[in-house]
């Protein structure tokens, strides 16, 4: 019996993204989602007689951006051509892409796979990008009662199909893949990714081999809405390859679709049924000259990369992998943490606990969304209504570095803040929080407990060698000072003073 | 003489209206009462909306009184080929696809014509989507040559020439993707001008063949040409192969008597009728005489123009012409169970025979296994057609032909015979391949048929066209003629 152990997965990715602009890309009707059926659309979306498509800058402008971002090359010029086929959610029955003449050409996507386990940095892999091209989204099809329904809204939504090379050898891979691009993409504001609204949607392809040999004939599943439909056909359809080829049968080269209610695969067309798109180069479309001018431009927007800005974060601040990974993922999070560093760069670690911990989760439960790396990838919190601002935030830290109030009672300032807006200093002051580090009145204080009868069986215990005793006397020492005495301050007094 | 005003120019007609001599309204009432005299033996016209003809006119004749007149176009009315987009009117292409199609929106020149103060007048019949060259193909009714009416008229804007010709309007404007100005015009002895591709938005243009396609004034003598080109001319964002306002500058005319005239070696013999040969070397002569150069030019790839043009206009229109399968608008099949049965169903019932020949022609070749031995050769050629054109004409300021080889032949007479009337095109058609503006110039007749010649200029030359037809018309009189009716 063969062990899947000698095979070898090798998928490659197709992704239609689509880009966050404010018009279609070929026409100047707006596009969101949640709008009743057929209000988006104009003449040009409709197709209708005589009208032509105009090319959107801020599409084109959102696709450069990307190739910058994944380091691609910009060419010089990219241009459109027509895919013709006939469906009822295909306005013009053909749809406008760019088959030789993307706008972005090559690049790669660095990712990172899971570690041993979630406090440990996995290996990282670099997936090459084979090119991206912009192109209409189509409207969407459904069937009531005895008829057919068709919403055009969704119709002339800028895409960009980002196609990468057969790089991908796992599903986890894959998955891996789809998040860093999902955040690069979010980050950058190319696309805001978000697949409950099928922002976001793959075809895969998968073939297999055994290691070094050519590639295997591949099947593509198309129509992919989440990053875990997109693992479970790279499992599923692994597994029934393998199962073909050692049942001595060979792999027909088709296109699949996916249940993933049934969680299972199925064959859309084979070969012989593929279609004939007959493209040609759109005469309504003037090849698009892509200025330098504008590549310059927009290489200035580019941000950070994420694992630049997670090896920054560890390497240079000394942040865990757990915190500098949660910070990365949302760009604004991670702003939002460097300009509290800024304001106060002696403790960025103290800094990434409260942020990557009591603020996110603060904000997570102000905003009813889940926190973390989730599915979805990047944070799903806004920065934008945080109640702390950054310099607040490292306000509270210096406080507590400084020894002004204890960690315990930073928990309860920062609870404050985030409630009421205040600086930490104000809260702490109006609580009467601050510490006592008097040294002379807390000496004072030590002498007044330790001559106290009630603890003398403690000062007994504790000069006969028994460390614990000697919390017995903090007690009545913290009583004395409303709580606000130094911990540490006190713990060093009273050992001083019983010798 | 109400009944003398669909005689005379539109500059004629301009300056009535400027002079207070003559009101829009009163215009508009003598063209109706010509329309319902003349139009049922023509046919040109496919629709005329007369109460919103009179309220425009009358709207025309109140921004006059206000002092807010609008040009030389004010108050003039112009008719629309049914192919041209103009808001709450229909939009058919004289097509039973197209048949209950009312445009909501307006295309670039109806703007326009409306920026002039014009009166957009009525929708003229063409053949089934701008493809044919007699109007035969029209689904909505036949047109005839007011010259013979036995005759086609030309195509496919048969009915823009046809309502000049008749007198039914002063001013139309037509579309031409191989000759479908310039063809009809030279059959009912008009002026019409295919204007250099881009210098006129297509915006609410229908498409047939977008690489191809032009909007193009059409006039009973070459200053109503001038007039309505000027009007039409403007850049427009929405259609991305018009010139921008940088690049739109038309050449100087200079001066008509110096021209240099090439003209296409063998273009004046096999297949060209004696008496269009003899009109056309007429006018040579009268040019030679004027003092221009007349010189003999080589365009050795001239024969590959009409199968070039078969294959990328079809291949275009195959494409093109996807969007009508009753799904949004247009001739929807009762007989269907499913959408793509629908779709299939509602284009075999809403198409003619003629534009289902051209959809399979150019379906077939983009085919895969097939698209390089044919449209991508006819790429190739064309831009060979259109390198030797433009060095012929860096050598010369004009190339003179005939527009047609033949004048217009009787209805029926041709409609069997789809190859035979491509040659109809074969004069026109490497304009529109290589881009360049071509101006058709009545210029005598055949028996009692009219024959005009055909003048092609380097890229916005329109104006050195339009200055050598003004110098010929001048001289010869045939402008403003009309056919008897």
């Amino acid at each position: 019996m063969s062990s899947s152990a000698e095979w070898e997965v090798v998928i490659g990715l197709e992704v239609h993204v689509q880009l966050h602009t404010r018009a279609k890309v070929f026409a100047s009707s707006s596009w969101g989602f949640g709008q009743e059926p057929n209000e988006q659309v104009d003449p040009v979306v409709l197709g209708l007689p005589g009208t032509l498509p105009v090319v959107n800058r801020e599409a084109v402008e959102k696709s450069i951006l990307f190739g910058l971002v994944v380091g691609a090359e910009i060419p010089a010029r990219c241009a459109w051509d027509r895919k013709n086929y006939f469906y009822p959610d295909n306005p013009k029955n053909y749809q406008l892409t760019q088959k030789d003449f993307p706008v972005v050409i090559g690049g790669s996507v660095e990712i990172e796979l899971p570690g041993p386990s979630r406090n440990v940095m996995g290996e990282h892999k670099r997936v090459r990008i084979h090119h991206a091209h912009l192109e209409e989204d189509v409207g969407k099809l459904s069937h009531a009662g005895s008829g057919s329904l068709v919403d055009y809204n969704r119709a002339g939504v800028p895409l960009l199909e980002i196609v990468t090379e057969p790089d991908l050898r796992s599903s986890a891979e894959a998955e891996a893949f789809l998040r860093s691009l999902v955040a690069m993409l979010t980050q950058a504001g190319v696309a805001d990714c978000d697949m409950e609204k099928g922002q976001l949607r793959c075809d895969c392809n998968v073939s297999i081999r055994h290691p070094g040999a050519p590639l295997g004939t591949r099947t593509e599943t198309k129509n992919l809405n989440s990053i875990s439909s997109v693992r479970d056909t790279v499992i599923y359809e692994t597994a029934r390859q393998i199962r073909e080829l050692e049942a001595g049968r060979a792999i027909t080269q088709e296109t699949r679709g996916w249940n993933a209610e049934l969680g299972r695969g199925y064959v859309l067309r084979d070969k012989e049924d593929a279609h004939d798109y007959r493209y040609f180069p759109d005469p309504d479309i003037p090849t698009l000259e892509l200025s330098r001018a504008t590549v310059e431009r927009l290489a200035k927007q580019v941000p950070e990369n994420l694992y630049d800005r997670q090896r920054r974060y560890m390497d240079t601040l000394g942040l865990p992998f757990t915190a500098a990974s949660v910070l990365v993922a949302n760009r604004e999070l991670a702003e939002w943490f460097e300009a509290a560093v800024a304001a106060h760069p002696a403790n960025p670690q103290g800094l990434a606990n409260l942020v990557a911990n009591d603020l996110l989760r603060d904000l997570a439960a102000a905003s009813g969304a889940p926190t973390g790396f989730e599915e979805a990838a990047p944070a799903p919190v806004s920065l934008a209504s945080c109640p702390i601002k950054p310099a607040q935030l490292a306000g509270l830290v210096k406080l507590t570095d400084d020894g002004v109030i204890s960690k315990q009672q930073a928990k309860e300032v920062f609870a404050e803040m985030f409630k009421s807006g205040q600086d930490a200093a104000a809260i702490v002051d109006a609580k009467g929080l601050r510490q006592n580090s008097d040294t002379g009145e807390l000496e004072k204080i030590v002498q007044e407990v330790i001559a106290d009868p009630a603890v003398a069986k403690s000062i007994a215990e504790y000069r006969a060698g028994n460390e614990k005793a000697i919390n017995a006397l903090k007690g009545p020492i913290m009583k004395r000072t409303q709580g606000k005495a130094n911990p540490g301050l006190i713990d060093q007094l009273l050992r001083k003073a019983l010798g | 003489m109400a009944d003398a005003l669909h005689t005379l120019s539109a500059a004629e007609l301009g300056r009535r209206l400027a002079a207070g001599s003559l009101t829009s309204r009163a215009l508009c009432e003598a063209l109706i009462a010509r329309f319902d005299a003349v139009n049922e033996k023509v046919g040109a016209f496919t629709h005329l909306d007369r109460a919103d003809v009179l309220a425009q006119a009358d709207a025309s004749d109140a921004r006059r009184q206000a002092g807010q007149g609008r040009g030389p176009l004010e108050g003039i009315p112009v008719a629309i080929k049914d192919n041209i987009a103009v808001q709450g009117q229909p939009l058919t292409c004289s097509s039973k696809m197209l048949a209950s199609l009312v445009s909501p929106y307006d295309s670039h020149v109806a703007d326009r014509l409306r920026a002039a103060g014009a009166i957009l007048y009525g929708r003229l019949n063409m053949d089934e989507f701008a493809m044919g060259s007699s109007t035969e193909n029209s689904a909505v009714r036949k047109t005839f040559n007011p010259w013979d009416l036995t005759r086609i008229p030309g195509g496919s804007s048969g009915g823009s020439a046809a309502a000049l010709a008749a007198g039914l309007v002063p001013l139309s404007l037509g579309s031409d993707t191989g000759g479908s100005i310039r063809q009809p015009a030279s059959h009912c002895g008009v002026v019409g001008l295919k204007p250099t591709y881009g210098l006129i938005s297509r915006f609410g243009l229908v498409a047939f063949a977008s690489s191809l396609d032009q909007i193009g004034p059409m006039a009973r003598s070459i200053e109503d040409c001038e007039l309505l080109l000027a009007a039409l001319a403007s850049a427009d964002a929405r259609d991305m192969t018009c010139f921008g306002p940088d690049e739109r500058a038309l050449t100087s005319a200079g001066e008509a008597k110096k021209l240099r005239i090439g003209i296409p070696k063998g273009f004046l013999g096999k297949g060209v009728a004696p008496e269009v040969a003899a009109a056309v070397e007429a006018a040579i002569a009268f040019y030679r005489a004027q003092g221009c150069t007349v010189s003999e030019v080589e365009l050795p790839s001239a024969d590959l123009a009409v199968p070039t043009y078969y294959v990328v206009a079809t291949a275009e229109a195959s494409s093109n012409l996807g969007r009508y399968d009753g799904v949004r608008y247009g001739h929807r099949s009762a007989q269907a169970a499913t959408p793509v049965e629908m779709m299939t169903h509602s284009r075999s019932e809403g198409f003619g025979a003629e534009v289902k020949r051209r959809i399979l022609l150019g379906t077939f070749v983009l085919s895969a296994g097939y698209a390089d031995a044919y449209y991508n050769r006819a790429l190739r050629a064309r831009a060979k057609i259109r390198a030797e054109y433009l060095a012929a004409l860096s050598q010369v300021d004009v190339l003179l032909t005939p527009t047609v080889p033949t004048p217009a032949f009787k209805v029926g007479e041709k409609a069997s015979d789809p190859l035979q009337l491509y040659l109809e095109d074969i004069f026109t058609i490497p304009a529109n391949l290589a881009g360049l503006p071509a101006l058709s110039v009545p210029c005598g007749q055949s028996g009692h048929l009219p024959v005009g010649f055909h003048l092609v200029g380097a890229p916005l030359s329109e104006a050195k066209l339009l200055a050598a037809g003004r110098l010929f018309e001048a001289a010869h009189g045939f402008a403003h003629q009309q056919a008897a009716l």
